[in-house]
Protein backbone atom coordinates (compact mmCIF):
# COMPACT_ATOMS: atom_id res chain seq x y z
CA UNK A 1 0.00 0.00 0.00
CA UNK A 2 0.69 3.54 -0.29
CA UNK A 3 2.52 5.68 2.54
CA UNK A 4 0.88 8.62 3.44
CA UNK A 5 4.40 10.17 4.19
CA UNK A 6 3.74 13.99 5.07
CA UNK A 7 0.45 16.30 5.48
CA UNK A 8 0.79 19.43 4.97
CA UNK A 9 -1.33 22.38 5.36
CA UNK A 10 -0.49 25.93 4.37
CA UNK A 11 -1.55 29.52 3.39
CA UNK A 12 -1.86 30.16 -0.23
CA UNK A 13 -0.71 34.10 -0.76
CA UNK A 14 -0.60 34.96 -4.54
CA UNK A 15 2.41 37.65 -3.74
CA UNK A 16 4.90 35.23 -2.45
CA UNK A 17 6.01 34.69 -5.66
CA UNK A 18 6.62 38.43 -6.90
CA UNK A 19 8.01 38.96 -3.17
CA UNK A 20 10.61 36.52 -3.56
CA UNK A 21 11.82 37.34 -6.74
CA UNK A 22 11.76 41.19 -6.65
CA UNK A 23 14.79 42.62 -6.12
CA UNK A 24 16.50 46.24 -5.43
CA UNK A 25 13.82 48.74 -4.25
CA UNK A 26 11.27 46.71 -5.47
CA UNK A 27 11.96 44.03 -2.89
CA UNK A 28 9.21 44.58 0.26
CA UNK A 29 11.28 44.87 3.68
CA UNK A 30 9.37 41.28 5.07
CA UNK A 31 10.74 39.47 1.70
CA UNK A 32 13.48 38.29 3.15
CA UNK A 33 11.96 36.95 6.73
CA UNK A 34 9.10 35.08 4.07
CA UNK A 35 11.80 33.42 1.99
CA UNK A 36 13.41 32.37 5.11
CA UNK A 37 10.46 30.59 6.89
CA UNK A 38 9.25 29.23 3.27
CA UNK A 39 12.67 27.88 2.88
CA UNK A 40 12.44 26.17 6.25
CA UNK A 41 8.92 24.94 5.23
CA UNK A 42 9.89 23.31 1.75
CA UNK A 43 12.46 21.54 3.74
CA UNK A 44 9.78 19.73 5.70
CA UNK A 45 8.77 17.87 2.45
CA UNK A 46 11.67 17.42 0.77
CA UNK A 47 12.79 15.15 4.01
CA UNK A 48 9.74 13.13 3.14
CA UNK A 49 10.57 12.44 -0.15
CA UNK A 50 7.06 12.11 -1.53
CA UNK A 51 6.53 10.33 -5.43
CA UNK A 52 3.13 12.23 -5.58
CA UNK A 53 1.06 14.99 -4.59
CA UNK A 54 -2.80 15.65 -3.12
CA UNK A 55 -3.20 18.92 -3.41
CA UNK A 56 -6.10 20.42 -2.00
CA UNK A 57 -7.03 23.66 -2.74
CA UNK A 58 -10.32 25.42 -4.23
CA UNK A 59 -10.56 27.31 -7.87
CA UNK A 60 -11.17 31.01 -7.23
CA UNK A 61 -13.81 30.76 -10.28
CA UNK A 62 -11.44 30.59 -12.93
CA UNK A 63 -12.34 27.54 -14.46
CA UNK A 64 -15.52 26.63 -12.41
CA UNK A 65 -18.55 28.57 -12.23
CA UNK A 66 -22.11 29.21 -11.29
CA UNK A 67 -23.35 27.73 -14.28
CA UNK A 68 -22.12 24.36 -13.30
CA UNK A 69 -20.40 24.32 -9.69
CA UNK A 70 -19.44 21.49 -7.84
CA UNK A 71 -18.61 21.06 -3.99
CA UNK A 72 -15.72 18.50 -4.57
CA UNK A 73 -13.83 17.92 -7.52
CA UNK A 74 -11.11 15.57 -8.15
CA UNK A 75 -9.07 16.21 -11.34
CA UNK A 76 -8.27 13.21 -13.47
CA UNK A 77 -5.93 13.86 -16.40
CA UNK A 78 -1.83 13.09 -17.45
CA UNK A 79 -0.81 17.36 -17.28
CA UNK A 80 -2.27 19.89 -15.53
CA UNK A 81 -2.02 23.55 -17.07
CA UNK A 82 -1.96 26.14 -14.53
CA UNK A 83 -2.31 29.46 -13.92
CA UNK A 84 -5.12 32.15 -15.96
CA UNK A 85 -4.53 35.33 -17.21
CA UNK A 86 -5.82 37.29 -14.02
CA UNK A 87 -3.27 35.88 -12.22
CA UNK A 88 -0.56 37.05 -14.23
CA UNK A 89 -1.73 40.53 -14.29
CA UNK A 90 -2.52 41.16 -10.41
CA UNK A 91 0.02 38.91 -9.05
CA UNK A 92 3.02 38.18 -11.98
CA UNK A 93 2.49 34.21 -11.56
CA UNK A 94 4.12 32.08 -14.30
CA UNK A 95 2.64 29.85 -16.66
CA UNK A 96 3.22 26.11 -15.21
CA UNK A 97 2.39 22.83 -16.64
CA UNK A 98 2.29 19.75 -13.66
CA UNK A 99 2.11 16.15 -14.35
CA UNK A 100 -0.98 13.95 -13.26
CA UNK A 101 -1.31 10.77 -11.21
CA UNK A 102 -4.32 9.38 -13.17
CA UNK A 103 -4.09 6.25 -11.06
CA UNK A 104 -4.42 7.45 -7.63
CA UNK A 105 -7.21 10.15 -9.29
CA UNK A 106 -9.33 7.04 -10.27
CA UNK A 107 -8.79 5.44 -7.09
CA UNK A 108 -9.96 8.90 -4.88
CA UNK A 109 -13.15 8.71 -7.24
CA UNK A 110 -14.00 5.68 -7.38
CA UNK A 111 -13.08 4.77 -3.42
CA UNK A 112 -14.39 8.17 -2.71
CA UNK A 113 -17.91 7.57 -4.46
CA UNK A 114 -17.98 4.27 -3.01
CA UNK A 115 -17.53 6.62 1.08
CA UNK A 116 -20.85 8.32 0.11
CA UNK A 117 -18.62 11.65 -0.95
CA UNK A 118 -20.22 12.23 -4.58
CA UNK A 119 -17.29 13.66 -6.04
CA UNK A 120 -17.26 15.34 -9.40
CA UNK A 121 -14.04 15.37 -11.52
CA UNK A 122 -12.66 16.73 -14.54
CA UNK A 123 -10.28 15.44 -16.97
CA UNK A 124 -9.25 18.81 -18.63
CA UNK A 125 -8.12 21.11 -15.43
CA UNK A 126 -6.95 24.42 -15.89
CA UNK A 127 -5.62 24.64 -12.21
CA UNK A 128 -4.73 28.36 -10.52
CA UNK A 129 -3.23 29.71 -7.63
CA UNK A 130 -4.68 28.05 -5.01
CA UNK A 131 -2.63 24.95 -5.76
CA UNK A 132 0.02 26.60 -7.78
CA UNK A 133 1.20 28.57 -4.86
CA UNK A 134 1.95 25.62 -2.78
CA UNK A 135 3.89 24.01 -5.41
CA UNK A 136 5.92 27.51 -5.71
CA UNK A 137 6.90 27.70 -2.11
CA UNK A 138 7.32 24.09 -1.23
CA UNK A 139 8.27 22.18 -4.88
CA UNK A 140 8.96 24.84 -7.23
CA UNK A 141 11.27 22.44 -9.39
CA UNK A 142 7.35 20.85 -10.11
CA UNK A 143 8.79 17.60 -10.46
CA UNK A 144 5.97 15.56 -9.15
CA UNK A 145 3.01 14.28 -10.42
CA UNK A 146 -0.13 15.77 -8.40
CA UNK A 147 -3.76 14.60 -7.66
CA UNK A 148 -5.93 17.81 -7.54
CA UNK A 149 -8.80 18.08 -5.28
CA UNK A 150 -10.74 21.09 -5.32
CA UNK A 151 -13.50 22.88 -2.41
CA UNK A 152 -16.14 24.88 -3.14
CA UNK A 153 -14.97 27.93 0.08
CA UNK A 154 -16.14 30.40 -2.71
CA UNK A 155 -19.94 30.58 -3.68
CA UNK A 156 -22.26 29.69 -1.20
CA UNK A 157 -24.68 27.05 -0.96
CA UNK A 158 -20.75 25.57 1.01
CA UNK A 159 -20.66 22.04 2.68
CA UNK A 160 -21.04 22.47 5.86
CA UNK A 161 -17.19 22.41 7.85
CA UNK A 162 -17.91 18.69 9.07
CA UNK A 163 -17.95 17.33 5.60
CA UNK A 164 -14.76 19.25 5.10
CA UNK A 165 -12.94 17.12 7.95
CA UNK A 166 -15.15 13.99 6.97
CA UNK A 167 -13.55 14.19 3.44
CA UNK A 168 -10.22 14.64 4.73
CA UNK A 169 -10.01 11.70 6.85
CA UNK A 170 -11.45 9.69 3.95
CA UNK A 171 -8.81 11.12 1.82
CA UNK A 172 -6.14 9.87 4.66
CA UNK A 173 -7.80 6.64 4.19
CA UNK A 174 -8.41 6.02 0.82
CA UNK A 175 -4.56 6.82 0.59
CA UNK A 176 -3.33 4.38 2.63
CA UNK A 177 -5.12 2.39 0.52
CA UNK A 178 -4.22 3.17 -2.68
CA UNK A 179 -2.51 -0.09 -4.19
CA UNK A 180 1.01 0.97 -4.99
CA UNK A 181 4.61 1.70 -3.47
CA UNK A 182 4.14 5.06 -3.88
CA UNK A 183 4.95 8.12 -0.51
CA UNK A 184 2.19 10.11 -0.83
CA UNK A 185 2.10 13.95 0.51
CA UNK A 186 -1.10 15.40 0.82
CA UNK A 187 -1.10 19.26 0.59
CA UNK A 188 -3.68 21.42 1.15
CA UNK A 189 -3.69 25.66 1.58
CA UNK A 190 -6.54 28.19 2.57
CA UNK A 191 -6.72 30.93 4.66
CA UNK A 192 -7.02 32.51 8.10
CA UNK A 193 -9.30 35.32 8.44
CA UNK A 194 -9.29 37.17 5.70
CA UNK A 195 -11.26 39.94 4.05
CA UNK A 196 -11.77 40.67 -0.32
CA UNK A 197 -13.90 42.74 -1.21
CA UNK A 198 -15.18 44.43 1.78
CA UNK A 199 -14.19 46.89 4.71
CA UNK A 200 -11.67 45.48 6.19
CA UNK A 201 -9.46 44.31 3.26
CA UNK A 202 -5.76 44.98 3.45
CA UNK A 203 -5.28 46.50 6.44
CA UNK A 204 -2.33 46.40 8.66
CA UNK A 205 -3.04 42.20 9.73
CA UNK A 206 -5.48 39.92 8.69
CA UNK A 207 -8.76 41.12 9.65
CA UNK A 208 -9.20 39.11 12.99
CA UNK A 209 -5.73 38.15 14.61
CA UNK A 210 -7.64 36.74 17.81
CA UNK A 211 -9.58 34.30 15.08
CA UNK A 212 -6.10 33.89 13.45
CA UNK A 213 -4.50 32.89 17.18
CA UNK A 214 -6.75 30.27 18.13
CA UNK A 215 -6.96 28.59 14.29
CA UNK A 216 -3.41 28.31 14.81
CA UNK A 217 -3.69 26.81 18.27
CA UNK A 218 -6.33 24.37 16.77
CA UNK A 219 -4.29 23.13 13.84
CA UNK A 220 -1.13 22.87 16.04
CA UNK A 221 -2.92 20.49 18.57
CA UNK A 222 -4.96 18.51 15.82
CA UNK A 223 -7.89 20.34 18.37
CA UNK A 224 -10.10 18.88 15.78
CA UNK A 225 -13.46 18.30 17.74
CA UNK A 226 -12.58 21.88 19.90
CA UNK A 227 -12.42 23.96 16.16
CA UNK A 228 -15.67 21.75 14.83
CA UNK A 229 -17.31 23.17 18.18
CA UNK A 230 -16.79 26.55 17.50
CA UNK A 231 -16.47 27.05 13.61
CA UNK A 232 -20.06 27.01 12.04
CA UNK A 233 -20.54 28.36 8.27
CA UNK A 234 -22.29 31.46 10.02
CA UNK A 235 -19.81 32.15 12.32
CA UNK A 236 -16.85 32.00 9.64
CA UNK A 237 -18.22 35.05 8.71
CA UNK A 238 -17.32 37.52 11.35
CA UNK A 239 -13.55 36.93 11.12
CA UNK A 240 -13.61 38.36 7.66
CA UNK A 241 -16.06 37.67 4.70
CA UNK A 242 -12.91 35.25 3.03
CA UNK A 243 -12.59 33.35 5.81
CA UNK A 244 -14.36 29.98 4.50
CA UNK A 245 -11.59 29.40 2.96
CA UNK A 246 -9.84 28.30 6.85
CA UNK A 247 -12.56 25.06 6.06
CA UNK A 248 -9.74 23.55 3.62
CA UNK A 249 -7.50 23.96 6.98
CA UNK A 250 -10.06 21.73 8.65
CA UNK A 251 -10.03 19.26 6.33
CA UNK A 252 -6.40 19.01 6.22
CA UNK A 253 -6.54 18.29 10.26
CA UNK A 254 -8.94 15.65 9.11
CA UNK A 255 -6.23 14.57 6.92
CA UNK A 256 -3.92 14.62 9.79
CA UNK A 257 -6.21 13.37 12.25
CA UNK A 258 -7.75 14.00 15.52
CA UNK A 259 -5.11 15.07 18.19
CA UNK A 260 -2.37 14.79 15.64
CA UNK A 261 0.08 17.78 16.75
CA UNK A 262 2.09 19.31 13.54
CA UNK A 263 5.86 18.06 13.81
CA UNK A 264 6.45 21.84 11.97
CA UNK A 265 4.52 25.09 13.32
CA UNK A 266 5.11 28.33 11.89
CA UNK A 267 3.17 31.71 10.99
CA UNK A 268 3.84 35.12 9.30
CA UNK A 269 2.21 38.01 10.44
CA UNK A 270 1.85 40.16 7.19
CA UNK A 271 -0.23 43.04 6.34
CA UNK A 272 -3.65 41.78 5.26
CA UNK A 273 -3.42 38.66 6.31
CA UNK A 274 -1.27 36.26 8.50
CA UNK A 275 0.73 33.51 6.64
CA UNK A 276 0.84 29.87 8.61
CA UNK A 277 2.84 26.48 7.99
CA UNK A 278 2.30 23.22 9.32
CA UNK A 279 2.99 19.39 8.32
CA UNK A 280 2.51 16.41 9.90
CA UNK A 281 4.53 13.10 9.58
CA UNK A 282 1.74 10.05 10.28
CA UNK A 283 4.71 7.57 10.46
CA UNK A 284 7.31 10.09 12.61
CA UNK A 285 9.68 12.50 11.23
CA UNK A 286 12.09 11.45 8.43
CA UNK A 287 15.41 10.56 9.49
CA UNK A 288 14.40 9.74 13.24
CA UNK A 289 14.53 6.67 14.92
CA UNK A 290 10.99 6.30 17.02
CA UNK A 291 10.97 6.15 20.50
CA UNK A 292 11.17 2.33 21.95
CA UNK B 1 -32.30 41.16 -8.04
CA UNK B 2 -30.27 39.16 -10.45
CA UNK B 3 -26.75 38.42 -8.22
CA UNK B 4 -25.67 35.75 -10.62
CA UNK B 5 -25.79 37.84 -13.49
CA UNK B 6 -23.66 41.04 -11.88
CA UNK B 7 -21.63 38.20 -11.03
CA UNK B 8 -21.50 36.92 -14.45
CA UNK B 9 -21.20 39.81 -15.78
CA UNK B 10 -18.23 40.56 -13.30
CA UNK B 11 -16.72 37.22 -14.28
CA UNK B 12 -16.68 37.16 -18.36
CA UNK B 13 -14.92 40.62 -18.51
CA UNK B 14 -12.06 39.89 -15.75
CA UNK B 15 -10.98 37.39 -17.88
CA UNK B 16 -10.89 38.95 -21.17
CA UNK B 17 -8.13 41.50 -21.64
CA UNK B 18 -9.92 43.22 -24.35
CA UNK B 19 -13.35 43.50 -22.05
CA UNK B 20 -11.20 44.76 -18.86
CA UNK B 21 -9.97 47.84 -21.37
CA UNK B 22 -13.28 48.36 -22.71
CA UNK B 23 -14.68 48.33 -19.63
CA UNK B 24 -12.36 50.70 -18.51
CA UNK B 25 -12.43 53.14 -21.39
CA UNK B 26 -16.32 52.75 -21.96
CA UNK B 27 -18.03 51.33 -19.23
CA UNK B 28 -21.79 52.35 -20.15
CA UNK B 29 -21.02 51.27 -23.64
CA UNK B 30 -19.48 48.04 -22.49
CA UNK B 31 -22.71 47.08 -20.06
CA UNK B 32 -25.08 47.74 -23.06
CA UNK B 33 -23.19 45.55 -25.22
CA UNK B 34 -22.90 43.27 -22.97
CA UNK B 35 -26.51 43.00 -21.66
CA UNK B 36 -27.37 42.61 -25.56
CA UNK B 37 -24.72 40.10 -26.42
CA UNK B 38 -23.48 37.66 -23.48
CA UNK B 39 -25.79 38.08 -20.79
CA UNK B 40 -27.75 35.25 -22.27
CA UNK B 41 -25.36 33.27 -23.44
CA UNK B 42 -24.11 30.10 -21.49
CA UNK B 43 -20.45 29.91 -21.50
CA UNK B 44 -20.20 25.82 -21.94
CA UNK B 45 -22.70 26.16 -24.72
CA UNK B 46 -22.42 27.11 -28.56
CA UNK B 47 -23.60 30.28 -29.74
CA UNK B 48 -26.79 29.27 -30.49
CA UNK B 49 -27.96 27.84 -27.68
CA UNK B 50 -28.84 30.62 -25.34
CA UNK B 51 -31.18 31.47 -22.68
CA UNK B 52 -33.75 33.54 -23.03
CA UNK B 53 -34.78 35.27 -20.14
CA UNK B 54 -31.12 37.18 -18.29
CA UNK B 55 -31.49 40.82 -17.91
CA UNK B 56 -30.04 43.62 -15.30
CA UNK B 57 -32.40 45.87 -13.07
CA UNK B 58 -31.75 49.22 -13.88
CA UNK B 59 -30.06 50.10 -10.48
CA UNK B 60 -27.85 46.62 -11.52
CA UNK B 61 -27.17 48.39 -15.11
CA UNK B 62 -26.24 51.77 -13.26
CA UNK B 63 -24.20 50.43 -10.79
CA UNK B 64 -21.83 48.67 -13.29
CA UNK B 65 -21.83 51.84 -15.57
CA UNK B 66 -20.88 54.02 -12.86
CA UNK B 67 -17.49 51.66 -11.64
CA UNK B 68 -19.38 51.72 -7.82
CA UNK B 69 -18.04 49.03 -6.31
CA UNK B 70 -20.20 49.94 -2.75
CA UNK B 71 -23.37 49.76 -4.22
CA UNK B 72 -22.43 46.06 -6.31
CA UNK B 73 -20.85 45.21 -2.59
CA UNK B 74 -24.63 45.79 -1.52
CA UNK B 75 -26.23 44.56 -4.13
CA UNK B 76 -24.71 41.16 -3.01
CA UNK B 77 -21.78 40.80 -6.39
CA UNK B 78 -19.87 38.69 -5.00
CA UNK B 79 -16.98 40.79 -3.56
CA UNK B 80 -13.86 38.83 -5.10
CA UNK B 81 -15.05 39.32 -7.98
CA UNK B 82 -15.43 42.81 -7.85
CA UNK B 83 -12.45 43.60 -6.19
CA UNK B 84 -10.07 41.52 -9.02
CA UNK B 85 -11.45 43.25 -12.35
CA UNK B 86 -11.78 46.80 -10.74
CA UNK B 87 -7.62 46.61 -9.49
CA UNK B 88 -7.43 45.62 -13.09
CA UNK B 89 -8.97 48.62 -14.37
CA UNK B 90 -7.85 51.35 -11.81
CA UNK B 91 -5.09 49.97 -9.80
CA UNK B 92 -2.66 51.63 -12.76
CA UNK B 93 -3.65 55.10 -11.51
CA UNK B 94 -2.79 54.82 -8.24
CA UNK B 95 0.75 54.13 -6.12
CA UNK B 96 0.71 50.24 -4.35
CA UNK B 97 -2.13 49.51 -2.33
CA UNK B 98 -3.26 52.88 -2.52
CA UNK B 99 -6.09 51.75 -4.62
CA UNK B 100 -7.15 48.91 -2.22
CA UNK B 101 -7.04 50.49 0.66
CA UNK B 102 -8.95 53.45 -1.01
CA UNK B 103 -11.54 50.41 -2.30
CA UNK B 104 -12.34 49.40 1.59
CA UNK B 105 -11.88 52.63 2.88
CA UNK B 106 -14.98 53.77 0.57
CA UNK B 107 -17.09 50.82 2.82
CA UNK B 108 -15.95 51.94 6.11
CA UNK B 109 -19.51 52.68 6.67
CA UNK B 110 -21.05 48.60 6.17
CA UNK B 111 -20.72 46.45 8.78
CA UNK B 112 -21.70 43.03 9.60
CA UNK B 113 -23.65 40.86 8.58
CA UNK B 114 -23.22 41.67 5.06
CA UNK B 115 -24.81 41.88 2.31
CA UNK B 116 -26.23 37.68 1.20
CA UNK B 117 -23.91 36.60 -1.98
CA UNK B 118 -25.01 33.45 -2.57
CA UNK B 119 -27.32 32.74 -5.95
Amino acid sequence: MAELAAVIASTHHPFYYRASTSTGADRPPFADEWVAKIERFRETLTRAEPDVLVMVGSDHFHQLWLDNMPQFLVGKAPFFDANFYNEEREFGLPRMTLRGEEDLAAHLLRDGLDRDFDLAFSNELRIDHSITCPIITLRPQADLPIVPVYTNIFAPPLPQPRRFVALGRAIREMVESWESDKRVAVIGTGHLSLELGGPRQFGEHGPDPEFDRRAVEWIASGDVEGCLAEVSLDSLHAPGNATHGFMDFMLMMGVAGEGAKADHVDTLDLFHTMEAYFTWYPNGVPGEVAPA
Amino acid sequence: MSRYLLDKFLYTVDRDPELVERYREDPAGTVAWWEAEMANRILNCTADERSTWLEFTEDERRALREHDHVTLFQMGAHPFLTLTLFIAVFERDHGPLEYQKAYGKAMEHISLPYPDIST
